[in-house]
């Protein structure tokens, strides 16, 4: 047949198109969420071997965890849910699929929860590097390994180039709580003393470095980190711990405005105490930030009675992620819920809700 | 040395307050011109050390604050057109026009960018020759300079895609207003520590033995600020009325010659409304005709502006210094920096912003 026939499109007839696209190794495209052999493929050899476990493996519609095993008597369910959708996707010291299960496994914990379980949903934008992807899956395993949780659901959809910033993940977690525990945002009482368990701004900042946003170069890392462990060291000093939060997007002010309105209490920071890399205290003065509003990813604060207060600090101290662990205020008597600070010249401010800055997609 | 750590040091700061208490003899006024200034007495609580006697009153010293509201406006329609990528400071985003922000623009699909520097959105013009680039270019003398230089670059390099849409005002005329107005209650300056970065203190003499009014150059970390006020103090408790620099490490008499002469080869100076106060001779700055090509108000025709301001909004008085936020019937309760009736409460230097993110507790 000549060429010009063979080129020919058929006339008559609705438009055809190839049903079965070549095969990509290098990207994803919108194939790789129809549901079909390319879902498949990507599941059988990306997600699976990666996330390997017998729940997840066994490949039905749903999930059935062996719930029977791992709850107690007495024990409650925790469970949360977390969007992901942090740019760039990789950034010093974590990426998004780090992000995305420390996320999770540290709200958990900040209910006194172990993390037991969770699932994962993608939305991928046509064109991701498929290396891409292979890495933020084995991070998201590490991560998970890492603070002893399992991924045993998931969920692949593909839009279109130009949408989802190349990735954004979902995740919703389980956990246990074990009898007696009663931590919760509505328990900071008068008389408790308020802990750090480190130094406050690092992940936003990075981020920030990460997106070329910073003019000058520094080695600020995210501080993207499972915090399971670190609160089962502080449980098991035996105080009554009151509350517990982890401070991300909008930074400590905002977890402590939260915790004030939730508890109906004021609380007393000293500014002094609150430790600070100079990095980020350099890159906050030249931007205009105040770290208290800055996201943070592998820290927390906690509310404990304060005759407990040393030995909890001392705990966290001993764990690899609370080395910088301190105490920075204390909950007092006021009629009013607010947070006040007490300043490095011995002025007095309030800490307020921050108003948003323009700090886009750094969680 | 850190520059920053030293002069937020507490016990340094407060063997400054103790001076300046044992100083005082009398009540006294002063405006710290800066709004920076007033962020940073509010932060560190310096105002609640400082011996009673003492009043501080919050300057114009904010770029924002002043900005007209026909030019907000202009810049809101500039910003909505297609072709148009807006580019602005930070703190420019959420400043409230007649009926609508930045912010809000973009969200509708407006191409709003913000940019650390007006070389960055000069560098946005050369890679997007296809769209137009709009710099909002609002301050006092201290970012005069670098917006000089984007429009001299961007004439050199003949980027015909880059402008910028001007409101810039100078510090002196401002003070001299202050002053000359007959219900002056203002005894002594603390002057713009950064605008006399670039402009040096040279302007300030006349004025000082003009009014009889002592005039310090005053930095912005707690220690300057308390250094700058116990200068103006012991002058005014001697008797004396003169230009003095508190903050030497950052200014001199001269100034930044360099920029200076930018300033003045791409600007000429020109009358101007301030927000709240009212119409300043001399008191601006815009681009001379040699560069109206890179004049976004040339530029753009947006049509006749009605503007619209809030009728229960003091933000005027507040930047005359004649009354505190606090004095405000509407501070906190329907006027807050989520929902900002006037740009003293939006701005990041406003009076307003200050003393409700920090001091609304007092």
């Amino acid at each position: 047949m000549p060429k010009e026939e063979m080129n020919k499109k058929p006339t008559g007839g609705p438009e055809l198109s190839c049903l079965l696209p070549l095969p990509h190794h290098d990207r994803i495209v919108l194939g790789h969420g129809s549901g079909g052999k390319l879902t498949g493929e990507l599941i059988e050899h990306l997600f699976y071997p990666a996330l390997d476990n017998p729940v997840l493996l066994r490949g039905d519609d749903a999930a059935v965890p062996p719930i029977e095993e791992a709850m107690e008597e007495g024990d409650s369910l925790a469970v949360s849910t977390d969007a992901h959708i942090v740019q760039p996707l990789f950034f010093p010291g974590g990426d998004i699929g780090r992000l995305a299960i420390c996320g999770t496994v540290n709200d958990l914990a900040m209910v006194g929860a172990q993390p037991l379980w969770i699932t994962a949903s993608f939305i991928l934008e046509e064109g991701l590097p498929y290396e891409d992807l292979e890495r933020v899956v084995q991070s998201m395993r590490d991560a998970a390994d890492e603070a002893g949780i399992t991924v045993i659901a998931g969920d692949t959809k593909v839009v279109e180039h130009g949408q989802a910033d190349g990735l954004y993940i979902s995740t919703t977690g389980v956990g246990r709580i074990p009898a007696g525990r009663e931590t919760s945002g509505r328990n900071a009482r008068p008389g408790d003393a308020l802990l750090l368990s480190g130094t406050i701004g690092d992940h936003g900042i990075a981020v920030l470095a990460a997106r070329g946003e910073l003019a000058f170069e520094t080695e600020i890392t995210s501080d993207t980190t499972p915090l399971s462990s670190l609160v089962e060291a502080i449980y098991s000093t035996g105080a009554e711990i009151h509350t517990l939060r982890d401070p991300t997007r909008g930074g400590v002010a905002a977890s402590l405005n939260e915790i004030a309105r939730q508890s109906g209490i004021a609380i007393f920071l000293e500014e002094d105490r609150i430790p600070v890399r100079d990095e980020v205290q350099g890159a906050c003065e030249l931007l205009g930030f105040d770290p208290l509003h800055i996201a943070n990813e592998g820290k927390l604060v906690a509310f404990v009675p304060q005759e407990s207060a040393s030995d909890v600090v001392e705990a966290m101290r001993k764990h690899e992620y609370g080395r910088e662990a301190c105490i920075i205020g204390r909950v007092e008597s006021d009629p009013e819920e607010r947070v006040l600070m007490e300043t490095g010249i011995g002025g007095t401010r309030i800490v307020d809700m921050p108003a948003g800055e323009l700090l886009p997609r750094i969680c | 040395m850190k520059y920053l750590d030293e002069y937020r040091d507490g016990a340094l700061v407060r063997k400054v307050v103790d001076e300046i208490r044992d100083e005082i003899s009398a009540p006294w006024t002063l405006m710290e011109i800066c709004g920076g200034q007033t962020h940073s007495i509010v932060r560190s609580g310096l105002d609640r050390l400082l011996p009673t006697q003492l009043t501080l009153v919050h300057g114009p010293g904010c770029p924002v604050c002043v900005t007209p509201l026909e030019t907000i406006d202009r810049s809101l329609a500039i910003a909505s057109r297609p072709e148009v990528i807006f580019t602005s400071y930070g703190d420019m985003i959420r400043v409230p026009g007649s009926s609508t922000d930045l912010f809000s623009v973009r969200a509708s699909g407006g191409d709003v960018r913000v940019v650390y520097s007006p070389l960055d959105a000069l560098q946005l013009a050369r890679e997007n020759p296809d769209r137009e680039v709009v710099f909002f270019a609002i301050g006092f003398e201290t970012t005069a300079p670098p917006n000089a230089m984007s429009v001299l670059q961007a004439s050199r390099l003949g980027v015909g895609n880059y402008s910028v849409l001007v409101s810039h005002a100078c510090v002196p005329p401002a003070m001299r207003a202050i002053l000359g107005w007959p219900g002056n209650l203002v005894q002594a300056f603390l002057a713009a520590g950064h605008v006399c970065t670039v402009m040096g203190y040279w302007e300030y003499p006349p004025i000082a033995e003009e009014f009889s009014v002592p005039i310090v150059v005053t930095g912005f970390e707690p220690l300057d600020l308390a250094r700058g006020i116990s200068a103006a103090v012991r002058q005014l408790e001697e008797g004396r009325a003169q230009a003095e620099n508190a903050y030497p490490r950052a200014v001199t008499f001269e100034g930044n010659r360099p920029a200076q002469a930018l300033i003045s080869q791409v600007f000429e100076t020109c009358d101007r409304k301030w927000r709240g106060i009212g119409e300043i001779p001399e008191s601006g700055l815009r681009l001379r005709e040699e560069y109206a090509d890179f004049d976004a108000e040339k530029k753009f025709d947006v049509g006749s502006l009605t503007t619209e301001e809030s009728s229960v909004c003091i933000a005027g008085e507040i930047l005359q210094g004649r009354k505190k936020p606090a004095d405000c019937p509407v501070f906190g309760e329907t006027c807050t920096p989520e929902h900002p009736l006037g740009a003293t409460m939006v701005s990041s230097e406003g009076a307003c912003a200050a003393y409700y993110r920090y001091g609304r507790d007092s």
